[in-house]
């Protein structure tokens, strides 16, 4: 029953040690501080926690089961509403979703329920204790295109359907944004994220990586040539932003799409791969996302001074909030109210520094955030030799281009409804694809969806 | 082998070949530790299913590439990318009108081979001047002279052809009144710059393929972006072939130099790895 003992701490790597490190930040709980912090749940009859998550798992259910001391029961609850649970334990913006709803928030410190579902995932893994059950095989082929979370979920939900399901994936490895922009030290590859595509293989999905759909093959060949009766488009928001300011093709301004692909897919770090990577002394990050922080974490990582640059507050930084709790401890400088105007060279044509001016809150928008206005003369510069910008990113436009009559809006994105049906017939798309940048369990949610609407879609012809 | 450090292969890989057409390109990653190398493709063969691509060491994974024995795999060969040449579009009667020179410098032959051979096949026959160093690096003569109009050939050093550089020679055939349409130039970043400058002084239109340095090339990670008549463009799906006259040649060069040192260093790690062993692929 419930108690009042304050939430139970996690182990962590020092942070002084992981910052020189790729090792993963956050050990997780044992059983012991797992069935600790279970026991602080009160089984709410009508759990917030629950409705705040967007797969709405059974929050309340499995931490009953830990308490119950019955692991694998847990395990089997999480796995009927989330297909990738140890990546959602661990990357999921908790406090804004399930932990943020949790009644013992309201006056103390909510349960760690990614902490929880993290724990129960990774003994359900390594013990092999979540059963599936397939459906006999029912003749019908369906292509999904990317190889993110939200296609990984499609796929695995239509597997277990009886579906003859085959991804194709652009990179030469598969995972999408859980391989080439999470890093290691927050998502481990080999661990988590390679285990978790095997389980989806397993199902008999079958992954060809090295096909850019739109070149390689069309959506409309896939249907009309090689027999697919319907496409999933799960091909996330890839294309990154820049700022349109002087000085950003100088040498040392990359994307932090370009500086986390060299390092996480590419292995630069790892002096035995042939790619590059380049740190120089001191980076600047500009930006207030997951995507800033795991850049500058790696920069840090990397050897070099790493300072993030942010237009507006320290309250409205959209990364999750372990993540820039994380990333000060490991002496990252935070420059809040910040903005860049241009990026300054030397005769060589490599940056130099950064201009900044200075911003500050000025009346909250339609969104209710505050928005950072130039405050005038306020012009200065930081020195750095690396520029990285992580501004944001949009859906690629290759696909939406070389499929007739796939209506995108002006964003860029898909348009699907909330089951993934779009424009056109057969084609259904769910993930960043279709939202623009969001988050993992968004995605893997309009997978689940568009399953389903498959499902039926091809039933019913 | 082609030449010195210059190899020639054909890949299988069905899926690319169906797709290909002239002006893209691939993405060759040849072992787990390699980089993503974008090579033109050279040449395909529909019902083969094979794909030729001609690679030239200058670092640590073209050298891999490049030291890979007749019947040996490549971990992952991904295309074809970037848009195809213009001319695949256009309309065939106009094309037939049109004067065509290519200028091909060093291993610039080899990605302007199957778009001289794309047009033969259409009857329309294009001028090609092929520039090298020196006789020894001059590559694919005989299939050029196959497919090409008229082929003139420069070498810096004058042992074959025209004693000279490319724009030496292509201003000559100018002053003999000769006169093109379009030029297209692919080679080195320098010497598609100096082609550009040269033909702007005849009101040419210049089309350039350019080889900026790329990691993904879809589209995703911004490296490979050049600016062109003052635009941002990101070579890899938005190219790799741009009006010459807009492209900034400065900026494109000194961003693919970016990475020169780091390079430098592991390429040397690798020539000691694969010391001995001699590039020898090639079913030509
Ligand atoms: C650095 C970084 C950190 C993040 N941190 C978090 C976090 O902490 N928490 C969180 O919830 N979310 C985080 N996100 C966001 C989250 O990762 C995404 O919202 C999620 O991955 C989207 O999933 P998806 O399946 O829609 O697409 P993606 O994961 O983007 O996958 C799309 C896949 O499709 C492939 N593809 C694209 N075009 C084609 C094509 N034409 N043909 C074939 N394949 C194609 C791509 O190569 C890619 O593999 C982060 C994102 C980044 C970049
Ligand atoms: C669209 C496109 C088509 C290409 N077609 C071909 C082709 O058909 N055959 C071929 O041999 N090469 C081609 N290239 C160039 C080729 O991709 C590079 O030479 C290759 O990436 C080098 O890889 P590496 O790992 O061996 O050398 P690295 O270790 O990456 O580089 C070694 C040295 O070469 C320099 N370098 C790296 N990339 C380039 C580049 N793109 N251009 C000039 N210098 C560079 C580096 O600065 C460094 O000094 C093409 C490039 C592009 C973008
Ligand atoms: S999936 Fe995410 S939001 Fe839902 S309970 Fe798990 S951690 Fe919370
Ligand atoms: S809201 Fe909190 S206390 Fe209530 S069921 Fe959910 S996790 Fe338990
Ligand atoms: S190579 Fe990454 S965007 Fe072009």
């Amino acid at each position: 029953m419930a108690n009042k003992i304050p939430r139970t701490p996690v182990r962590e790597q020092e942070p002084a040690v992981r910052a020189t490190n790729f090792e993963e930040v956050c050990y997780g709980y044992n059983l012991e501080e797992a069935t600790l912090e279970a026991s602080r749940c009160l089984h709410c009859k009508k759990p917030r926690c629950v409705e705040a998550c967007p797969v709405s798992l059974k929050i309340p259910s499995f931490i009953e089961r830990i308490s119950a001391g019955d692991i694998a029961g847990a395990a089997n609850i999480i796995a009927e509403d989330s297909s990738l649970p140890s990546v959602c334990g661990r990357v999921c913006p908790q406090e804004t979703q399930c932990e943020g709803a949790c009644v013992l928030g309201v006056k103390g410190e909510s349960v760690a329920i990614g902490k929880l579902e993290r724990f129960v995932s990774d003994w359900g893994r390594e013990n092999n204790a979540v059963k599936v059950v397939k459906a006999p095989a029912n003749g019908h082929r369906v292509a999904i295109v990317g190889s993110g979370p939200s296609s990984l979920a499609c796929a695995a939900d239509l597997a277990k359907l009886g579906y003859e399901v085959k991804i194709f994936e652009a990179l030469h490895k598969a995972g999408g944004v859980l391989e080439y922009g999470i890093p290691e030290f927050r998502l481990p590859k080999e661990r988590v994220v390679a285990p978790e595509i095997e389980n989806v293989k397993r199902l008999g999905v079958e992954i060809e990586t090295d096909v850019v759909v739109g070149r390689t093959v069309t959506v409309d060949s896939l249907m009309d040539e090689e027999g697919y009766e319907a496409v999933f488009i799960g091909s996330g928001a890839g294309l990154p932003r820049f700022m349109n300011i002087p000085g950003e093709n100088l040498n040392g301004v990359v994307s932090a799409n370009e500086f986390l692909t060299r390092a996480n897919l590419m292995h630069a770090y790892d002096e035995s791969y042939d790619t590059p990577i380049y740190t120089g002394s001191k980076v600047v990050v500009v930006g207030g996302g997951n995507v800033a922080m795991d850049a500058v974490r790696t920069a840090k990582r990397l050897g070099a001074e790493a300072v993030i640059v942010y237009r507006r507050s320290e309250a409205e930084l959209p990364a999750r909030r372990e993540e820039v709790h994380h990333a000060k401890e490991e002496g990252i400088e935070f420059r809040m109210l910040t903005n860049p105007v241009e990026v300054l060279g030397d005769d060589k044509g490599w940056v130099k520094g950064i201009r900044c001016v200075r911003m500050e809150l000025g009346e909250p928008d339609e969104s209710g955030r505050r928005s950072p206005v130039v405050v005038e003369g306020s012009e200065f510069d930081v020195e750095c030799d690396v520029v990285i910008m992580a501004l944001g990113t949009s859906p690629n436009p290759l696909i939406a281009s070389t499929t007739k009559g796939l209506d995108v809006n002006r964003r860029g994105c898909l348009v699907a409804d909330e089951n993934g049906v779009t424009s056109r017939e057969g084609i259904f798309a769910g993930g960043d694809a279709v939202t623009g940048a969001a988050t993992v369990i968004l995605a893997m949610g309009a997978g689940r969806k568009a399953a389903r609407a498959i499902d039926e879609y091809i039933k019913s012809k | 082998m082609l030449a010195e450090n210059i190899c020639l292969m054909d890949v299988e890989a069905p899926r690319v070949a169906h797709s290909a057409r002239p002006g893209q390109f691939v993405i060759v990653r040849v072992d787990e530790k390699g980089e993503r190398v974008p090579l033109t493709i050279c040449d395909y063969d529909r019902e083969r299913g094979t794909v030729t691509i001609v690679t030239q060491v200058v670092g640590a994974s073209s050298a891999r590439i490049c030291a890979l024995e007749e019947g040996e795999y490549i971990e992952n060969f991904v295309g074809p990318l970037g848009r195809p040449s213009e001319f695949v579009y256009e309309n065939i009667e106009e094309l037939r009108g049109k004067r065509i020179m290519f200028i091909a410098g060093g291993l610039g032959t080899a990605p302007v081979y199957p778009q001289v051979k794309w047009l033969s096949e259409q009857g329309v026959k294009a001028d090609v001047i092929v520039g090298a160093k020196s006789k020894n690096l001059l590559i694919m003569q005989d299939e050029m002279r196959a497919v090409a109009g008229n082929l003139y050939v420069a070498t810096d050093d004058g042992s074959e052809g025209f004693h000279g550089l490319v724009t030496q020679l292509f201003e000559k055939l100018i002053a003999e009144g000769k006169m093109y349409d379009v030029v297209v130039a692919i080679g080195p970043m320098i010497m598609m710059k100096f082609v550009s400058l040269t033909t702007a002084k005849y009101g040419i239109k210049t089309i350039v393929s350019l080889n900026s340095l790329m990691v993904d090339g879809t589209g995703m990670c911004g490296a490979c972006r050049v600016t062109v008549g003052g635009k941002t463009y990101f070579t890899c799906v938005e190219g790799p072939e741009f009006d010459g006259h807009q492209v900034d040649f400065d900026e494109a060069m000194r961003r693919q130099a970016q990475y020169k040192t780091i390079e430098s260093r592991k390429a040397k790690a690798a020539e000691e790895a694969l010391a001995g062993h001699k590039c020898k692929v090639g079913l030509h």
